[in-house]
């Protein structure tokens, strides 16, 4: 299956057939600091992914000073 | 997993609460949070206009859009900081928002304001970029809501930033910075406006639900400067606290806000003067805006 990241965007190609959580804890990325993306719609942690999707983990997190 | 609420398939899991919601009821949820902040701070009251800080990014503009829902009259500010294409792109986030739901949205340029932007400035003070950065905008935010005859500033702040700053507060022991953190300031002098927190009660990964769900147009790219910043190692740390207990951010904040923060009042007030240059409010003689625009002036 494609992984989309961000900042900066690429891909990744990983093992499919298997729950989210799977996949980003092979990632090293916590739930906590992204959204995870299907089809245009969010999914939990605890969804199956299928070999042919495309999930995008979309990061969370923003800084610096304001 | 399934909705908490009505037992659809549920789109987001929120650990800290144990609970998980489909679409409608987490954009319920996330609602209900920011009625609850401006009631328990009594932030604004519906009758006052209040100055939207936003920045073109996931948090300001998922506040602008709950405010709006919510039947505020409100007021965009969007500071140009004159980061690159950076700063093209989110004002241009931010214009595309304003024109779709029809309200105002008011543009300052931090390079007309201070003699240069962000990036200049930053060389010249040899100072981390986010600090004359923030320094500025904190300026500009009073400035332009005073000269606009708006009481009250609200911003995008969320409870990982809010946790972060403290977080950082706490590891310096910053005596001065403690009293100071809180969802609301209020207006200590006539030339203060106040200054609210509305998203405290939710984390940043929330405020990216809701900007998604909604379909809230924002800037995902990450400031160029942010990278490497303090509060991003902090976040980071927190987000791995978080990770191994559900709920250790929320802990550490509230906690904070209910039981210690009292003790970090000042037993006297800060004695506040109006700049002899600009006449806003400055502890000291001139204030440290005024002394940011003489050092850039100097050095180009």
């Amino acid at each position: 299956m494609k992984v989309v990241l961000r900042n900066p965007r690429r891909e990744v190609e990983v093992a499919g057939n298997r729950r989210v959580k799977d996949v980003l804890r092979d990632l090293a990325i916590l739930p906590e600091t992204v959204l995870v993306i299907r089809d245009d719609e969010l999914v939990t942690a605890d969804q199956h992914v299928a070999d042919d999707d495309t999930i995008e983990l979309r990061p969370v997190m923003s800084g610096g000073s304001s | 997993m399934k909705c908490r609420k009505c037992g659809d398939t549920a789109v987001l899991e929120l650990r800290r609460h144990n609970a998980a919601f489909c679409a409608p009821d987490f954009l319920e949820f996330f609602r209900n949070q920011v009625r609850e902040a401006i009631r328990k701070y009594r932030m604004f009251t519906s009758d006052e206009p209040i100055l939207v800080a936003v920045s073109g990014g996931k948090d300001s503009l998922a506040l602008w859009d709950v405010l709006i829902g919510e039947g505020y009259r409100t007021t965009g500010l969007y500071l140009d900081l004159g980061i690159f294409d950076y700063s093209v792109e989110s004002r241009a986030k931010c214009e595309a928002f304003a024109a779709a739901h029809g309200v105002p949205l008011l543009v300052r340029r931090v390079e007309e304001e201070v003699g240069a932007p962000v990036p200049v400035i930053k060389s010249v003070t040899r100072r981390p970029p986010c600090s004359g950065c923030g320094l500025s905008k904190r300026y500009l935010m009073n400035r332009v809501a005073l000269d606009e005859g708006l009481p009250v500033v609200a911003t995008g702040h969320n409870l990982d930033d809010e946790a972060a700053t403290l977080f950082g507060s706490v590891m310096h022991w910053q005596m001065d910075a403690l009293p100071r953190q809180s969802p609301a300031l209020p207006s200590t002098h006539p030339k203060l406006v106040r200054r609210v927190k509305p998203l405290y009660r939710l984390s940043e990964r929330e405020t990216a639900a809701y900007a998604f769900l909604r379909k809230i147009d924002y800037i995902v790219e990450e400031c160029p400067f942010a990278v490497g910043a303090t509060s991003i190692a902090h976040k980071e740390t927190l987000n791995r606290l978080e990770d191994a207990s559900p709920g250790a951010k929320h802990n550490f904040l509230f906690g904070f806000l209910e039981k210690a923060r009292p003790a970090f009042e000042r037993a006297e007030a800060v004695e506040l003067h109006e700049c002899a240059r600009c006449g806003q409010v400055t502890t000291g003689t001139l204030c440290a805006f005024c002394k940011l625009a003489d050092q850039v002036k100097r050095s180009i």
